[in-house]
């Protein structure tokens, strides 16, 4: 029972949730399947950032530039490995295969550039990461726009759509996963006590340093997996999908949900990407909008719409099947 | 010798315009412990307000010293006063929350700027918004019409770039067998001098600054002492913010294309010059403003010059690896 549980207990997302998207991907016509994964990569950027300025305490504004490390390595996997096969494999198989490849070719790039921004900035404190962050998303431009390879400011186009509502539902199941079972984890319990206080962290032992890095290295990672997914599903890569504009709306979707909350950060996602989507016309007063939401949210509710709770907080406590449902 | 020189001449007048900025974010950060992400689009703003001063005078086609001098106070009063009520409206409230939130804010007043000043002007926004109204069916009354006509049809200016009115004739000189040296570089030259001069004199030798030193030295117990602190903290944000102005002007004296995110890269440029000097530090400001000058145009020079905005950052990472608190900054240890 004990070890079929410690396997299970991971696993169980996955196995609920991958026959629910198959039948989705059914379900849904074109436009809307679009819609679905739009949604699921800010679910994904949301969560993953919150790793940092939720969980951790710091403040990284620069998510997008991980998004374009992971969408640009995986797009030179994808259309290099394009017309390829794998013997004794269907053509879908292979398909995902590859695309599997990629997505990991590209978050352990992703990973590996939020380990060279991290090491520096976080040794300090934290406003220096907010202003590292910004100037690495405009090194990364300037490199992209100046290299062959990743096509200048054209971009790369063409690539395989791989992404489909499965894959998408799949990467907002693992990165949710991730995030909360780091939360209640040993780790987790390091990351929070950081952000409450880093010197009385450093005082019991944390090694606040270290656990800084690692909380973005693995916030970078799944920057890297929105990336990829994001640009396989437009099939088209360019240096101005990645700008300033899109780091700051997964602040925003972070800030509005709720620093350090989970749920939260899906809720103001999915919220935000369907008024986004809805509100194409008003496209000018996009960044106003968010900017003032910003300075109201500080000004009157700084905790977000859900502070650090999450939503099943809400449910009475003898509604509960055991102890652990709450947050630390 | 002759190319080396004209760099060092460009690089010497684009880092004092670096300096004047930096000086903002390094004064800011040492009374308040905050990064002014808003600080390079007070900058903006500052060039807008100079050309529409300078538009109202009609500045383009009868150019005068004195009209010049009006553009330069006018722009750096309303500097000073954009400052002011940033400072006033979106952080004091947030002073004694935790630092994370005043930051958010501070980027959320920068992109407030940056993109409230990208929208079409208000008057033919009304004019959309009434279209929107007769779309719907809906009589537009009389009275809205005419409160729409009396909105600004040239603010916000909107994305297209607009060119700053020449305040006076440009004269180049060819100075030492080749460098170009024009009349536009000396004036700002001597101006930034000026300004940072008088900038030193008021923090060494004036109560204020002494107050302010005060402040920026430990707040709290300045504030015990009697000095007025949320005073000494407003007229640093109205200094720094008149200083922005002052670049702006230059800058824009000289390269005439201002648009609202020209903020943007001199602001984080600038910034990263406060901290090559080590942030908090005055004449580190200065020092790092026109290192990070003469970096940028020997890197644009000899090197790609499409690098040119990448080695501000690539500076700046170094710096905090090698040496965090920055040429002149002390090493402070944070107290319980």
């Amino acid at each position: 029972m004990g070890r079929a549980r410690l396997v299970l207990r991971p696993a169980a997302p996955f196995l609920v949730s991958l026959p629910l998207l198959w039948l989705l991907q059914g379900a849904l016509p074109q436009y809307y399947s679009f819609v679905f994964v739009n949604i699921a990569v800010n679910v994904i950027l949301a969560v993953s950032l919150n790793v940092v300025n939720g969980f951790t305490g710091q403040f990284s504004i620069g998510h997008a530039a991980f998004m374009a490390v992971g969408a640009y390595t995986a797009a030179l996997v994808t259309t290099g490995m394009q017309d390829l096969q794998i013997a004794g494999l269907p053509l879908t198989a292979s398909d995902a295969v590859v695309f599997f490849l990629a997505i990991m070719a590209g978050m352990a790039a992703a990973s590996l550039a939020g380990l060279l921004v991290g090491i520096p900035s976080l040794r300090l404190r934290g406003d220096y990461l907010a202003i590292v962050t910004l100037g690495f998303g405009e090194i990364i431009r300037v490199i992209i726009e100046n290299t062959k390879v990743l096509g200048q400011a054209t971009g790369i186009s063409g690539l395989p759509p791989y992404t489909n509502v499965v894959w998408a539902g799949v990467g907002v199941v693992a990165t949710v996963v991730m995030a909360r079972r780091l939360l209640l984890s040993t780790q987790g319990r390091a990351l929070l006590a950081i952000r409450e206080d880093e010197v009385a962290a450093e005082a019991m032992g944390v090694d606040t340093v270290g656990w800084k890095v690692r909380a973005f290295v693995i916030s970078a990672a799944f920057a890297g997996l929105a990336g990829v997914l994001l640009v396989h599903k437009i099939q088209l890569v360019t240096p101005r999908m990645f700008t300033f504009v899109k780091s700051m709306e997964v602040v925003v979707m972070v800030v509005l949900g709720g620093m350090g909350s989970i749920t939260g950060s899906i809720v103001a996602a999915t919220l935000l990407t369907v008024a986004l989507e809805s509100l194409q016309a008003a496209d000018q007063y996009r960044m106003v909008i968010f900017s003032l939401l910003l300075i109201v949210l500080m000004l009157t509710r700084p905790s977000g719409l859900f502070g650090t709770r999450e939503i099943w907080d809400a449910v009475p406590r003898w509604m509960r099947r055991r102890s652990d449902g709450g947050t630390p | 010798m002759t190319e080396f020189l004209q760099h060092l001449v460009n690089g010497v007048s684009l880092g004092t315009i670096y300096a004047l900025i930096a000086l903002g974010y390094t004064m800011v950060y040492g009374v308040l412990k905050l990064i002014n992400f808003a600080h390079g689009d007070v900058y903006m703003a500052a060039a807008y307000a100079g050309f529409y001063i300078a538009t109202a005078l009609d500045v383009r086609t009868h150019p005068t010293v004195g009209k010049a001098v009006a553009v330069f106070v006018g722009s750096m009063v309303f500097a000073g006063a954009l400052g002011w009520a940033i400072e006033r409206f979106a952080y004091r409230p947030l002073r004694n929350r935790p630092r994370l939130a005043t930051l958010i804010t501070a980027i959320g007043v920068s992109f407030l700027l940056e993109y409230g000043f990208q929208l079409p002007s208000l008057q033919s926004q009304g004019r959309t918004f009434e279209e929107m109204l007769r779309g719907w069916g809906w009589t537009v009354p009389g009275w809205l019409d005419a409160a729409v006509g009396f909105l600004p049809a040239s603010f916000p200016p909107g994305p297209t770039p607009r060119f700053f009115p020449e305040p006076f004739v440009r004269v180049d000189w060819t100075v030492l067998g080749g460098v170009h040296v024009s009349n536009y570089d000396v004036v700002s030259f001597l101006v930034a001098v000026a300004f940072m001069l008088g900038l030193q004199w008021i923090i060494y030798r004036t109560r204020f600054g002494m107050a302010m030193r005060a402040v920026s030295f430990d707040s709290k117990v300045a504030g015990l002492m009697g000095i007025p602190v949320n005073r000494v903290i407003s007229t640093t944000f109205i200094l720094g913010s008149v200083l922005a102005a002052v670049a702006a002007l230059l800058v824009a004296g000289s390269r005439p294309r201002i648009d609202p995110i020209m903020g943007l890269m001199p602001g984080l440029k600038a910034f990263v010059a406060a901290v090559f000097g080590g942030i908090g530090n005055v004449p580190g400001a200065m020092l790092g403003g026109i290192v990070l000058g003469l970096a940028e145009e020997m890197v644009a020079g000899y090197a790609l010059s499409s690098f040119r905005d990448g080695i501000a950052f690539a500076i700046l990472i170094l710096m905090l690896l090698v040496r965090p608190e920055g040429l002149l900054g002390r090493v402070t240890v944070e107290k319980v």
